[in-house]
């Protein structure tokens, strides 16, 4: 076993371990700092496929600003009353049905198809000149409409987060 | 070298994690950051195709995908903010207003 298979394993147990204290930790900031360590082992995973760019957006934009959103949200939601964030789970049979359907039917597909693959990865020496080119040529269209998203977002959550405030203010 | 199938099937068991989570847990939160792990899930799929396949087009899907999961995460916390306001809880049960 090479290193990079190693890496790999490595990787892949962090980013499922930790997304199964995600799923089943009774704490909320358990569950959030767990969220942290799968964001890195996919970030990880991301620089084992060569894509280097992605590997350190997905740094920046889920740890640095989602997760931290989400502390933000759990902080803020939390009762003052309350010591210990917990929150229970519910409807375990049917979900656990409809997820066993899901994942056996996944790992059949994934496992019996024939991916048309190259066997081995071709050496790239970085994808950031490419990926700005391509999106600002082909795939420009789609990149302006991300940003007008974003903007729309931003300005839609703002509103959203205040406008208790404001009718309170009214009455 | 790892086989493509190995990312294939790590994505799946990390899409049904998050999937189990949206299902089971009462936390509005929670449920947020389950929708992220099954966000992620799908990006790996696509950086894996786009590594093996040797095309770099999987990998702008993703720098979109991420763009609307940060904008998803930006909203769907303002909305549960709003709702704690309202309701003081952000278990989606006491979310029943709209159910007939």
């Amino acid at each position: 076993m090479s290193y990079t298979d190693a890496f790999f394993y490595f990787f892949a147990a962090l980013t499922v371990g930790s997304a199964l204290v995600v799923t089943f930790s009774r704490s909320v900031i358990y569950a959030a700092f767990a969220l942290l360590f799968t964001f890195l082992g996919v970030a990880g995973l991301y620089v084992l496929l060569q894509a280097d760019f992605l590997a350190v957006a997905q740094i920046m934009v889920y740890v640095g600003g989602i997760l931290i959103l989400l502390l933000f949200g759990v902080m803020l939601t939390t009762r003052v009353t309350n010591a210990e964030i917990t929150t229970g789970t519910v409807q375990g049979l049917p979900a656990t049905v409809v997820v066993g359907i899901l994942l056996g039917t996944l790992i059949l597909l994934v496992s019996r198809a024939t991916w048309n693959v190259q066997e081995s990865l071709p050496d790239v020496t970085g994808t950031t000149t490419e990926i700005g080119e391509r999106l600002l040529t082909t795939f420009l269209l789609p990149f302006e409409i991300a940003g007008i998203l974003l903007l729309v977002a931003i300005m839609g959550a703002a509103m959203i987060a205040r406008s208790t405030d404001k009718t309170k203010e009214a009455a | 070298m790892i086989p493509i199938s190995h990312y294939l099937i790590l994505s799946a068991v990390m899409f049904t994690i998050g999937c189990a989570g949206v299902l089971t847990r009462r936390n509005a939160i929670i449920i947020f950051m389950c929708i992220e792990l099954m966000l992620n899930s799908v990006n790996l799929t696509f950086v894996a195709f786009s590594a093996y396949l040797g095309d770099s087009a999987g990998q702008i899907i993703v720098f979109f995908v991420m763009a609307v999961a940060a904008a998803e995460a930006a909203v769907g916390l303002a909305i549960v903010l709003a709702l704690f306001r309202n309701k003081k809880s952000v278990d989606i049960n006491d979310v029943n207003i709209l159910k007939w």
